[in-house]
């Protein structure tokens, strides 16, 4: 019974979020985008950071910072609306709101993830068994990055949720996680607190399972998977409170 | 066992009293309103019983169960239509509908049924496959009251069901809620008077957060001499200040 309620309502937030236009243009159109005109950079001017096997894992990286964008306005508007109300007052318990709201993100992040490494093989990639792991890599990730939009969900509107994990988280993700440009360029405090950040791991992370150095992968996954469990526990919390609150 | 039967039920927030000792009983399957004017109380009292917000003092017991204690078992026998249309914008009527059946824990072969039960009583036919963000203000509150009926409640909570609707279709939600008299028990929050009297068995009135008067619309419109609801509510209201 528990599991039909929550797979219910993580049904109806998959639906909501796929139904979106918008967001199936940032899920699929933008890394799609970004890559080929990175490697059209790259044909014409080599620069070793913008390398397929390079760019690949930055950009599905980058792709999946829409997660934080995608559930923070989901569950604002939802918080806004009269429809959590409803919600609450049916049997519905806050493991089937956490669950429910975080669930189905997992396969749109996968989906992003396979659609951009799709396009990298096409534009040089070599596929190996890799490739497979890079895209089950993503999970972690993945949670880290909704585990954000949980966050800002429990406690801002959607709109304060369109600046802050549209525009804000967007270009922190950007800028801190060495997909652009070589952190080592930039030097002092900014790389040092981009490595206190999960972005730059994330995507060190990604780079290393592509070519095949889980060793090197590990602590970069460890911080990740640490961001991600602080971040979904706090939003639980944020979210019972505002829950209560109600 | 009554429907609702509330003892000293009160709220507060900080220092102001927002439900003060509430004592009434609503008997099943009756379509029982609440009126006031603003801040009289009566959201906070539907909150209260909808298990939305706790009681500061007192308790209430929704077909004996407590809203203080036994949440989850109340929750299962109420259904709430919030005054704002409370829809999922971006799924058809039929799976907003199907959604509420789902967390209700109903099996496919009930799912269809209730879906098929609701759709022709709040006639919803027309706009089946149509997303609930796209409809008309009428058709969304129609979805609205649908949605809590679907999920088969005992107790349901209309909230201003008809507020915003133009007269055609305030007429046919009437016709609606008519309907259910009887079948289960309906909890009416109105600011139109005339629904009221044309809809209810008993009328609570509330003002600062106390009962001022819990009667049959006959009986009120009698005790207090006036011709309407809407002239005696004036009056009990006017006397109460």
């Amino acid at each position: 019974m528990r599991d039909m309620r929550m797979l219910t309502f993580a049904n109806r937030s998959f639906k909501e979020i796929i139904r979106d236009p918008l967001n199936l243009a940032f899920l699929f159109g933008f890394p799609v985008v970004l890559l080929l005109l990175l490697s059209a950079i790259q044909a014409n001017i080599p620069v070793p950071l913008f390398e397929i096997e390079h760019l690949a894992p930055g950009i599905a990286v980058f792709g999946l910072a829409f997660m934080t964008l995608f559930s923070a306005t989901l569950i604002a508007k939802d918080r806004q609306s009269s429809f959590m109300h409803r919600l609450y007052t049916t049997p519905m318990t806050p493991a089937d709101f956490i669950l429910g709201y975080t669930l189905p993100l997992i396969p749109i992040a996968l989906s992003e993830c396979i659609v951009t490494y799709i396009f990298a093989l096409i534009l040089g990639l070599t596929m190996t068994v890799n490739v497979l792991l890079s895209v089950l890599f993503s999970v972690p990730v993945a949670l880290m990055y909704i585990g954000i939009g949980l966050l800002c969900g429990s406690v801002l509107n959607d709109k304060q949720v369109g600046g802050l994990c549209g525009a804000l988280l967007t270009n922190l993700s950007a800028w801190l996680s060495g997909i652009w440009f070589d952190l080592d360029l930039v030097g002092g405090v900014f790389k040092k607190a981009a490595y206190l950040l999960p972005f730059v791991h994330a995507v060190e992370m990604e780079r290393a399972v592509l070519l095949g150095n889980f060793a090197d992968a590990l602590p970069h996954l460890l911080w990740v998977l640490g961001y991600a469990v602080v971040l979904i526990a706090l939003a639980i919390v944020l979210f019972l409170r505002q829950m209560k609150k109600q | 066992m009554p429907a609702i039967e509330t003892r000293n039920l009160t709220k507060k927030y900080k220092d102001i009293t927002a439900v003060d000792e509430l004592s009434l009983t609503v008997e099943e399957g009756e379509l029982f309103s609440l009126l006031g004017v603003n801040g009289a109380g009566k959201t906070t009292t539907v909150k209260m019983l909808s298990c939305l917000s706790a009681p500061t003092q007192g308790d209430a017991f929704i077909f004996g169960k407590s809203i203080r204690t036994e949440t989850a078992a109340v929750k299962k026998q109420i259904a709430v239509s919030p005054q704002e249309t409370a829809v999922a914008p971006g799924l058809s009527v039929k799976e907003n509908l199907a959604l509420i059946c789902g967390i209700h824990g109903f099996s496919k072969e009930k799912t269809a049924e209730k879906i098929e039960e609701v759709t022709r009583l709040l006639a919803l036919s027309s706009v089946f496959n149509r997303k609930a963000g796209k409809l008309s203000g009428g058709y969304k509150r129609r979805l609205s009251i649908a949605m809590a009926l679907v999920s088969e409640p005992r107790l349901l909570f209309l909230d201003e069901p008809t507020l915003g609707l133009d007269v055609l279709a305030r007429s046919d939600l009437w016709d609606m809620i008519r309907a259910l008299k009887g079948k289960i028990t309906v909890i009416l929050t109105t600011h139109y008077m005339e629904e009221a009297e044309a809809l209810s068995d008993h009328i609570a009135i509330m003002k600062d957060g106390r009962l001022l008067l819990c009667d049959t619309p006959d009986n009120i419109k009698q005790n207090t001499g006036e011709g309407s609801i809407e002239a005696a509510f004036v009056k009990i209201v006017r006397e109460a200040m």
